[in-house]
């Protein structure tokens, strides 16, 4: 293959319309007839609902219907949750609209389906719900004593617990006896508050239920999957439904999923037989779509003195909020594979409680599990540093797989395939400058400088590429984990690539061209990317868990493989040579040994006439190819801050961001680099600015941009991001996967960081965010409690 | 419903003069009564921009005014922008940049950059940061819609739509 598109920083084919306002997200869809549907909301976490008077609504100028849960309560059926991870896992039946009792504030009670958005949303105000308010149980920790109970209808609120022993899976050693012989043991808590995922684009759904074939719009990550729910849930034959994700404003996992509103969209255009229309507002998004992290991580590790470390342990307890979501059980099953690193730990044990409490459902959040492993381990061997009075890296490189060890097969029992930890750290050290910031911050010490400076680090890895089908089979997950591409030869020899991973802002469009132009030797203009309607791309498994291009891309490149045979064997009859001769290059095939060629374009036009084919040959270049990976592939990176602390506000500013990534081969460099930006800003909002806070009444009081801080601009440092290229040697291109490395690693690069800087005054740990208050908090008891030296 | 207004707004060089309801929003007047689609809205509370556009040639969130304010204004929109089939220059510095992903953010985002170069044409890092603090992005982390804006002020965008080997190489960088 000659290669001249993979690597190169192609400007992105999905610019054009999205810089000029001509966007197709789907709240910009307008169709003949099209009604407005707004949701009534339970304001109550916890209640029984005792009736709904809907007359006042029905009434109201401009409305059409106003459906109950009653009212649907035949068809609506249950969403659901498909990766049970236990066989004796729990669930609450989770209908769409709320028949009998409310579980979190924000939960719809019924829908108002109108002429305008205005019309159904003064109407909402007019439906009156009355309801007995149920005790609620808000904090993870208290949920786990079942003293009050989320649903009444469950005899506790642990949904599941699931268990992973290096000892018992043969993996490892028992984690027993290396806890009873540590030479040192570190035992610590950390709480990874719960986040919301915060995609600009609100969700919407449009349903035009005027034909045979129901159309559904909307602003999802999963057509596929939502295809395939909405037939199971609502009993409607899957060729019946089409589901298209036209343009969608980001993800981050919050469009990982399937959606009351979906189903009641389908549910109240079907019955008025119009297309209706589903916008929800900023509140509503941030109410009632799904949250992610929300754990509490207790952890034990033990070392040896010198800084070896023989064992973890780690009780999780998992907040699933107050329904299992598509798959929101499974999230933290994904990091639990991760705890150990890049670590040779040698014993390992993992417990996950899933717990529901009267709070919104969690779900995929950008790294899903493994952000939270990350962090947990990174914060732990910082923790062992500063027990033993090691440099902190240098206790990393002591129990880090050597780039000589691999293929490694871990404690958790996944076989990393590749890596050079370091080189990515002895490039991020020199970027860093790490020597002379380390003098500042002995200087700025001695000084009681009132701004401190600290260090933090993260070495992290991921598994991404989700995922072997086989894995997921043994996890319990219920689909697979392939991808489907197709390739499709127009007549003028223009190339259709059909691909199966719905992208929402990732530039498949762009990297999917490339990847064809280099490998049918077309001009990358010449390559339309197809994706996001269950129509034109009727098989696929869509975009999550950093996969498009190591499972994506491979089957675009299998499916363009497969047009070279086919058009090979009609060179060989053009051209008058046996098939053997036939070489393929640069997109022409040429008899070997001769001057003759006939270019791709050629024998397209050639198939598409069908005048003079080999005896018995489909006149048909197009090729289907579905990938299922062998493995996931590990992509890693040495990460470091220097973070400046102001002791007397509690003011934390980022100085200095370095982070050396390896994502093995890259196809466009513009876009790997833009993934980590993007990444690095939520890893870094989770350490400092965000959280989603309820009420002990269970309102969230983060409900509105003004109070939940997604970063803005001078929130933000400048990045100084680089790569070191180790190929994974898992899939034929050697690429790994980018979309959420930079999320997993910087979160405990930064509060490893703030910690560094105020330790010495005595603070030994702060909750995420770290905010001014809780720094400036910290410092304060650290003075009560005689932490100052 | 209070009784309507009759208002006269230029949009994007066009004169519409409409019956409106008080209430309405001057981006829901934009977005639903005369398709400019390209305004986009992701928030009530006018913290994301995602929605800002020119009035009279200086930045507003859309989202913040009643349609019935612009009676008698001048309002552009990031539909507007390109001129006689040119991208403007901050679209190009966008698109060469890289500076957007999903592209929810894109046109407020532009808009609101349009507003700042107007006001300070010469801007620092840190000026183009704290003169966007009104508008959010979740894709970018925002390095490269700065780079973008600093781009079409310093004038180094080629209009063209090529991208110079020199940023392409930057970008690429392996060692």
């Amino acid at each position: 293959m000659t290669t001249t598109e993979v690597g190169r920083a192609r400007l992105r084919k999905e610019d054009a319309h999205l810089i000029t306002g001509r966007s197709k997200y789907t709240d910009n869809i307008t169709l003949p007839g099209m009604l407005h549907l707004a949701m009534v909301r339970s304001p109550f976490a916890h209640a029984k609902i005792t009736s709904v008077d809907t007359a006042a609504a029905k009434s109201s100028p401009g409305v059409v219907a106003v459906l109950t849960g009653a009212d649907v309560a035949a068809e609506q059926g249950s969403l659901p949750n498909v990766w049970p991870i236990t066989p004796d896992q729990k669930a609450p039946a989770f209908p769409s609209i709320a028949v009998d009792e409310v579980a979190f504030a924000g939960e719809v009670v019924a829908c108002i389906v109108a002429r305008s958005a205005a019309a159904a949303r003064d109407a909402v105000e007019l439906v009156d719900v009355s309801y007995d308010e149920l005790p609620v149980v808000m904090d993870l920790e208290e949920a786990f004593t079942d003293k009050v109970l989320a649903h009444s209808s469950l005899d506790s609120n642990l949904s599941a617990t699931w268990v992973f022993d290096s000892g018992e899976a043969g993996t490892g050693k028992p984690i027993a006896a290396a806890l009873a012989s540590a030479e040192v043991l570190i035992e610590r808590t950390f709480y990874q508050q719960r986040l919301i995922p915060a995609f600009m684009e609100p969700r919407s759904i449009v349903v035009d239920p005027t034909s045979e074939q129901i159309t559904m719009w909307s602003s999802t990550q999963v057509p596929h999957i939502l295809r395939l729910i909405l037939a199971l849930t609502l009993g409607i034959p899957e060729s019946k439904v089409r589901v298209i994700a036209p343009d969608v404003g980001g993800g981050f996992g919050g469009k990982l999923t399937v959606i009351p509103e979906e189903f009641i969209t389908l549910m109240a255009a079907r019955r008025v037989g119009k297309p209706c229309k589903y916008t929800e507002t900023r509140s509503e998004s941030l109410q009632a779509g799904h949250h992610g992290r929300a754990q509490v991580q207790r952890l034990k590790l033990s070392a040896t003195k010198d800084g070896i470390v023989t064992g973890l342990d780690v009780n999780l307890l998992a907040d699933m909020g107050a329904y299992l979501g598509l798959i929101g059980s499974g999230i933290p099953i994904l990091g639990a594979f991760m705890y150990n690193a890049i670590y040779k730990f040698p014993a390992y044990r993992l417990e996950c409680n899933n717990i529901f409490t009267n709070k919104a459902w969690t779900g995929a959040y950008r790294g899903a599990g493994r952000p939270e492993a990350t962090f947990a381990i990174e914060r732990m061997m910082d923790e062992l540093a500063v027990e033993l009075g090691m440099d902190p890296l240098e206790l990393r490189e002591k129990n880090w797989i050597k780039h000589e060890e691999f293929p490694f097969t871990t404690v958790a029992g996944l076989e990393y395939d590749s890596g050079n930890y370091e080189a990515a750290t002895a490039k991020a050290l020199e970027l860093f400058g790490y020597d002379a910031l380390r003098a500042e911050q002995v200087r700025r010490r001695e000084t009681n400088d009132p701004v401190q400076l600290g260090i933090g680090i993260s070495t992290f890895t991921e598994m991404c590429g989700l995922a072997p089908s086989r894995v997921l089979g043994a996890l319990s997950y219920a689909a697979g984990g392939w991808e489907h591409a197709q390739v499709r030869v127009l007549p003028t020899g223009n190339i259709e690539v059909i691909t199966g991973s719905s992208p929402h802002g990732q530039g498949h469009e762009t990297a999917w061209s490339q990847l064809v132009a280099d490998r049918l030797g077309v001009p990358f203009e010449n390559v339309e990317v197809l994706h996001g309607d269950t129509q034109s791309s009727p098989r696929g498994l869509d975009t999550y868990g950093s996969r498009s291009l190591t499972v994506g891309g491979m089957a675009v490149l299998a499916a363009a493989d497969k047009v070279i045979e086919k058009a090979r064997v009609v060179a060989a009859h053009m051209m008058e040579a046996s098939q053997e001769d036939i070489e393929f290059a640069d997109g022409k095939f040429s008899v070997r040994g001769t001057e003759q060629s006939t270019a791709l374009g050629e024998i397209a036009f050639a198939v598409f006439s069908a005048h003079n084919l080999p005896d018995g040959f489909e006149p048909s270049l197009d090729s289907d190819a579905t990938f299922d990976p062998q493995n996931f592939s590990f992509p890693h990176g040495t990460h470091l801050a220097a973070m400046e602390v102001d002791t007397e506000t509690g003011q934390v500013t980022i100085r200095k961001y370095v982070c050396v990534d390896d994502v093995g081969v890259v196809v466009n460099p513009l876009i790997v680099e833009g993934q980590v930006h993007g990444g690095l800003a939520q890893g870094i909002a989770q350490a400092l600015y965000e959280e989603a806070v309820y009420d002990d009444a269970g309102t969230l009081v983060t409900g509105s941009f003004v109070d939940y801080l997604v970063p803005s601009a001078p929130d933000l440092p400048h990045f100084t991001t680089a790569r070191t290229e180790t190929p994974s040697t898992t899939n034929q291109l050697g690429a790994k996967g980018v979309g959420e490395a930079g999320t997993i690693a910087s979160t405990p690069a930064i509060v490893n960081g703030v910690l560094d800087a105020v330790r010495h005054l005595g603070v030994k740990d702060i909750k995420m965010p770290c905010s001014p208050s809780r720094v400036w908090a910290a410092l304060e008891e650290a003075k009560m409690t005689g932490g100052v030296q | 419903m209070a009784s309507s207004k009759t208002i006269t707004v230029e949009v994007d060089d066009v004169s519409y003069t409409d019956d409106v309801e008080p209430r309405l929003l001057l981006v829901q007047y934009l977005r639903e009564r005369l398709g400019k689609t390209g305004t986009l809205i992701g928030c009530d509370t006018t913290n994301c921009g995602a929605c800002t556009v020119h009035l009279d040639g200086a930045s507003v969130k859309s989202c913040t005014m009643f349609a019935v304010q612009a009676d008698g204004h001048s309002v552009t929109t990031i539909e507007g922008l390109a001129r006689d089939g040119k991208l403007a220059p901050l679209q190009q510095a966008f698109h060469q940049c890289h500076a957007l992903q999903c592209g929810f953010c894109t046109p407020g985002m532009i808009m609101q950059s349009a507003s700042l170069l107007d006001e300070n044409p010469h801007p620092t890092e840190q000026e183009i940061r704290d003169g966007l603090e009104g508008n959010l992005c979740r894709c970018t982390g925002y390095q490269n819609i700065v780079a973008a804006v600093q781009a079409a002020a310093d004038g180094t965008v080629s209009l063209d739509g090529t991208v110079s080997s020199d940023s392409e190489a930057e970008t690429a960088g392996v060692a």
